[in-house]
């Protein structure tokens, strides 16, 4: 009883698409200047997702100009993302892709995670 | 009169709709509770508001609470509990919500923080620990020495010690109303609050904001 009234305040789950280590995302974040309201889109690698629910959040790096690397974290939850798009599912065999961040270049892909289970999630988002 | 009874909920999180910005809070659920008595400066020598929460059905109380509510006509409620008022705007038998709150206002939470049982003098009063080498292993969570020798001869009255912890009556000042839900009866306060889940606590204006007020 006590726990679902502990959730009474959460905000709205507006149905995003799973986010998983690995997975090769944008995100399209609100950015609010003065009264005007803009799209900025944030393509990366996600490298962390943790906690579920009200609490749920994940951490996407990207490689910018001169190959420096810039990471941001979002509330899975927040009012600001507009939308996520999932280009790609990497194949990784950890949570926490930390190793990331000390690998440049050609040595920084990720294979694509493609039979079982992504074949299956593929079909049934699709339709 | 602003003051309410209820109970520790639990802690979450609340997202602002407007900024994206996630908020600690603590989610209390509180009231409906009834004025059970008015105290008076006439009649008691200080004015009070008696407020009760939670009803029960009357054989689960103590007879003397039973018939203190009875006699004056009231539901029967568990628990009763005093709020010193400057001027008395409530009528005996009014019911009072979470509605007199609002989100922004400031109020105070007590409440009886958990018990530690029997503590050290590191957990309990923040000691630091001994080393853990050059030969004093064998008492790195011992509090020391106590007092000084021959003179004065005795430990000093107050002299912090090991001892039992928790179980207080704790206030904690201030804090921020991030949320209201009438519907059922819930607050979502900012920051932590006294006590465990399911713990009894009251929440009242907060004196702070009341002194800077005025």
């Amino acid at each position: 009883m006590s726990d679902n009234l502990v959730r009474a305040f959460d905000a709205q789950d507006r149905g995003f698409p799973k986010v998983s280590p690995g997975d090769t995302v944008r995100v399209h974040v609100k950015i609010v200047e003065g009264d005007k309201t803009r799209i900025q889109v944030f393509q990366g690698v996600v490298i962390r997702h943790h906690g579920g629910g009200q609490n749920e959040m994940f951490t996407v790096r990207r490689i910018a100009s001169h190959g420096v690397g810039v990471e941001r974290s979002f509330l899975f939850r927040s009012p600001r993302i507009d939308k996520i798009e999932v280009l790609r599912h990497g194949k990784v065999r950890r949570a926490q892709l930390y190793y990331m961040r000390n690998l440049s270049g050609k040595a920084a892909r990720l294979k694509e995670r493609r039979a079982g289970i992504a074949a299956t999630e593929d079909t049934s988002s699709a339709e | 009169m602003k003051g309410i009874i209820g109970k520790k909920i639990g802690m979450s999180q609340i997202i602002d709709p407007e900024s994206g910005k996630a908020t600690g809070v603590t989610v209390i659920q509180a009231g409906p509770c009834f004025v059970t008595q008015i105290r008076s400066a006439e009649t008691d020598g200080y004015s009070a508001v008696q407020l009760g929460y939670e009803e029960v059905s009357p054989e689960r109380l103590p007879s003397g609470e039973r018939h203190h509510l009875i006699k004056r006509n009231l539901t029967t409620v568990r628990y009763l509990r005093e709020f010193r008022v400057r001027a008395v705007d409530v009528k005996e038998g009014e019911r009072l919500t979470v509605q007199m709150f609002n989100k922004g206002d400031r109020v105070d939470v007590m409440g009886t923080s958990k018990g530690r049982g029997y503590a050290g003098t590191i957990k309990r009063h923040g000691f630091n620990r001994q080393p853990t080498t050059h030969g004093a292993s064998d008492r790195t969570r011992r509090p020391g020495s106590s007092s000084s020798g021959t003179t004065p001869g005795r430990v000093k009255k107050g002299t912090r010690r090991s001892g039992h912890m928790g179980t207080d009556r704790v206030t904690t000042l201030n804090l921020e109303i991030i949320a209201v839900d009438l519907e059922r009866n819930l607050l979502a306060v900012k920051g932590s609050i006294p006590g465990a889940k399911g713990g009894l606590v009251i929440v009242r204006e907060s004196v702070k904001a009341r002194k800077n007020s005025r």
